[in-house]
């Protein structure tokens, strides 16, 4: 057994875990993938913080860094980032997606060994952050990132900052009410036991001061914890509608005006005890309501694809500029892999963009001089000049966001609040009518106590816990399967869809699947002659190549010349070989394939390596379970898959290429406006608007850890096939909360038969109210998961 | 049976002094991160190497 570990540990990289390729670096006997894992573990043992590779076989991520940070030294920068700064001493979080194991809490804690300014580290493990106070005046922001950068901790600093808005979203007001309430119910029950068993004359003289301790405790139970009720309430009253929180503070006004009227006349006991209890529950349900994923961001925008700093042209010098303050006229300098942040006109270089945030379309396409660049664009070749003619806000694809289409959206009622009105209604008609009764038989004390008990016996409290309580369980179990949706409202909004648009790549292909093929003839030497090329180049495209032929030696090489974005040239034993874009090779090689790595070895074409995405597995299985529903394609992509697509899906399918982020954000309107409730599948900020838009707009991707734009839910690749379970599941969940609105009712009927009698004892309601609700939950709880087997989640 | 007027004083205070070291420890920031610590505390305290050892006979 231990051999065989020892074997498989020997395939891979003693420090990211990759396959290792061919030729392998070495250093103590142990084996790394590439240069970058080597420096990490060089770093670490120099430092003595080797323990990291104990706590988990391989724990290193790759580095893919290859950003600039000059922007790191700009004063502006920097105290926009700094949560604190002080004498010597600056704090900073920053978020760090490659956090992921015990060994990176224990290596990103240990990093004052590497660097004694650092004062302490603390991580976040869920939240993937880590909290670092270091000495500004020995070690710079730039420094501590570098630092950071070269154990293979990229932090992620863009333009939204995740961090920081996490810190406000979490409702901390509502815990705290939480644990007043559950103190206030506590101790009322505590102070009303001795009222249920009965007292005798002896202890009647504590009768007074249970009931001025109980009202006491209703005080901020009614005004504290229930104060939202009313705020809602009052504001929706404003509004002229009436929403769930208006009966429920109707009640809890009842609850405490009665129990404030029997004990300050000794008239009975009050309902202290419903009316603590009450709050206590409503409030649980509003905090299962409103629990999300502290791990996952629903929220981004273009904000967090864009850096938080560009690089301006001041009278000719590089400076960096803080992306809000990008004006109209002012000069960028864009390098090679950097995005463009505003629309600019292109004043000098060649500009082979890629516009795949944009339009989803991969391949770079060339802009000339004076050409408009769109922000989103990726640079792929040289540096290049542009000017800005639109602010950052108001360019084209982040105007997509600004727009005011999303605002009618919020306004969408629940199930509940649609209820909610005729629930009202009914309750305060029958209020009414028993009030009128014991007025025309002349008991005006029957009158109060049945208008009063009417009211709180017909508690829509069951409509506020049963929705949170089956939803959340219906969350949960989404988790399990990988599809992580915002919260219990987005259920609901699931369940409704009737309609589904499809993004193709990236949604319907894999993005980690993409294979490369050859499309021509290579021998096993030339195969040797392109690596050596290609190992030269840190172009991405290359080292995938350079993965894929996996050879076994290299040969010297001479004459290295690399166009950035283009290709490269080289000399190799003599021979001379190109590899990259069409214009790089020799004139006279006709090509009739413009895409693709090009490869000509001694001026003889030899053909182009192709990387192929791959179309996720049961595609077509997965068309035929969602054959209900009205389904599209949108693509950004050329129509060169048409064919394909075709096979997946059924005729009538609606199949449209070329669209651009406003065309899909349109289509999804023009549904909308038709009356279909729309549900989105993309993966890309070039969906961004139209995942918004739609009523429910899923993010795709093969790495919950990667940037997925702003959404209701987040699906792993994998569990796609799933989709038709998912829905169905969110369909049987109101029908669960519709039956147990049914079973509410029952108990609602017995209680208002005593309750207009004017007869309604204060333990009759506080036995009737926690019955009812322990059934609901354990109804809503059993139910959810047998209609989770059903559609086989569980 | 006067002294339950106290008793019942006392369980109240009580309970009020629970209720109030929670929200200080809530508002401190005790429960934000409830995760991390639990895998922090498995990790071993490093040996460092003795000088004692090292010098017995070099010097």
């Amino acid at each position: 057994m231990q051999d065989q570990h020892k074997t498989t540990t020997e395939l891979l990289c003693y420090h990211c875990g990759a396959d290792l390729p061919k030729v392998k670096y070495q250093v103590d006997n142990k084996d790394f993938c590439c240069a970058g894992c080597l420096g990490v573990y060089k770093i670490l043992s120099e430092n003595n913080l080797c323990n990291y590779y104990v706590y988990n076989a391989n724990p290193g991520k790759q580095l893919q860094s290859d950003g600039r940070l000059e922007y790191l030294d700009e004063p502006k920068i920097i105290n926009q980032l700094l949560d604190y700064k002080q004498d010597n001493t600056s704090i900073i979080t920053f978020y760090v997606p490659a956090i992921h194991c015990s060994s990176c809490i224990w290596l990103l804690e240990h990093l004052y060994k590497i660097n004694p300014a650092i004062f302490s580290s603390r991580i976040d493990f869920l939240k993937k952050q880590v909290t670092i106070s270091f000495n500004h005046e020995e070690i710079s922001l730039k420094q501590l990132v570098e630092t950071l950068n070269h154990i293979g901790y990229e932090p992620a600093i863009n333009l939204q900052d995740v961090v920081k808005e996490h810190k406000s979203a979490v409702d901390k007001a509502l815990i705290l009410k939480i644990a007043v309430a559950g103190f206030l119910m506590g101790n009322v029950m505590l102070f009303s036991f001795p009222e249920y068993f009965g007292l005798s004359s002896f202890e009647k003289q504590f009768q007074y001061l249970f009931g001025w301790l109980n009202l006491a405790f209703s005080i901020p139970a009614a005004f504290y914890c229930g104060r939202d009720y009313f705020i809602s309430a009052i504001n929706s009253l404003k509004h002229k509608h009436i929403n769930l929180d208006t009966p429920l503070a109707l009640i809890i006004a009842v609850l405490f005006i009665r129990t404030a009227v029997e004990v300050v006349f000794n008239l009975g006991p009050g309902f202290a005890d419903t009316l603590t209890g009450l709050v206590f529950l409503l409030l649980l349900g509003k905090w299962l309501k409103q629990r999300t994923y502290h791990h996952i961001s629903f929220d981004r925008d273009y904000r967090s694809y864009f850096p938080i700093a560009a690089t301006a042209l001041i009278d000719g010098v590089e400076k960096p500029i803080a992306i809000n303050d990008i004006k109209i006229g002012d000069r960028l300098w864009i390098r090679n892999g950097e995005l463009v942040p505003a629309d600019a006109i292109l004043m000098k270089g060649d500009a082979w963009m890629d516009m795949s945030f944009v339009t989803g379309e991969s391949e770079p396409v060339h802009k000339v001089l004076g050409e408009i660049i769109y922000a989103g664009g990726k640079q792929t070749t040289e540096a290049i000049e542009l000017e800005v003619i639109k602010p950052v806000s108001q360019s084209y694809l982040t105007g997509l966001w600004n727009s005011e289409n999303y605002k009618e959206h919020a306004e969408q009622q629940n199930f509940n609040d649609s209820v909610a009105k005729y629930f009202s209604l009914v309750v305060f008609f029958v209020a009414f009518c028993a009030t009128a009764f014991w007025l025309f038989q002349n008991d005006s004390h029957k009158a109060w106590s049945a208008f009063t008990a009417v009211i709180i016996v017909a508690c829509p409290c069951v409509l506020a816990l049963s929705t949170p309580f089956t939803l959340s369980a219906i969350l949960s179990i989404f988790d399990k399967k990988g599809f992580y949706v915002k919260n219990t409202d987005a259920v609901e909004a699931l369940a409704k869809c009737d309609t589904i648009i499809f993004d193709k790549t990236g949604t319907l292909t894999s993005s980690e699947g993409a294979s490369i093929h050859f499309s021509g003839v290579l021998s096993d030497e030339e195969n040797r002659i392109v690596a050596s090329l290609l190992r030269n180049s840190t172009h991405p495209l290359s080292r995938h190549i350079l993965k894929a032929l996996n050879v076994d030696h290299f040969y010297e090489i001479s004459n290295y010349k690399e166009v950035i974005g283009k290709g490269l040239r080289a000399e190799v034993n003599d021979r001379v070989i190109y590899a990259g874009h069409t214009s790089m090779l020799p004139i006279g090689l006709g090509v009739g394939h413009e895409t693709g790595v090009h490869i000509a070895i001694d001026n003889v074409y030899k053909g182009y390596f192709e990387i192929k995405q791959e179309w996720r597995s049961g595609l077509a299985k997965l068309m035929i379970n969602l054959s209900k529903f009205k389904l599209l394609v949108l693509s950004g992509d050329s129509d060169k898959d048409h064919s394909v697509l075709k096979v997946i899906f059924s005729k009538s399918t609606h199949i449209k290429f070329k669209q651009s982020p406003l065309q899909k954000l349109e289509a999804v309107l023009l549904l909308q406006k038709a009356q279909n409730n729309v549900l989105m599948l993309g993966d890309g900020l070039n969906d961004a608007g139209a995942l918004k838009q739609s009523d429910f707009g899923i993010a795709l991707t093969d790495n919950i850890n990667n940037f997925t734009p702003g959404c209701d839910a987040i699906l792993k690749g994998d569990e796609l096939n799933l989709l038709p379970n998912f829905i169905q599941l969110s369909k049987d969940g109101l029908k669960i909360i519709k039956i147990s609105f049914a079973i509410a009712i029952a108990y609602n009927c017995v209680g208002i038969f005593y309750a207009v009698q004017g007869t309604l004892y204060p333990l009759v309601a506080a036995v009737l109210m926690p019955i009812s609700t322990v059934t609901i939950i354990s109804f809503t709880t059993l139910a959810t998961r047998w209609f989770a087997k059903k559609n086989k989640l569980l | 049976m006067n002294i339950l007027y106290f008793l019942i004083g006392c369980s109240v205070f009580m309970a009020l002094i629970f209720l109030g070291a929670f929200i200080w420890s809530y508002k401190n920031g005790q429960n934000d991160d409830v995760h991390t610590p639990g895998m922090r505390m498995l990790f071993d305290d490093e040996v460092s190497p003795e000088k004692s050892e090292e010098d017995h006979f070099s010097n």
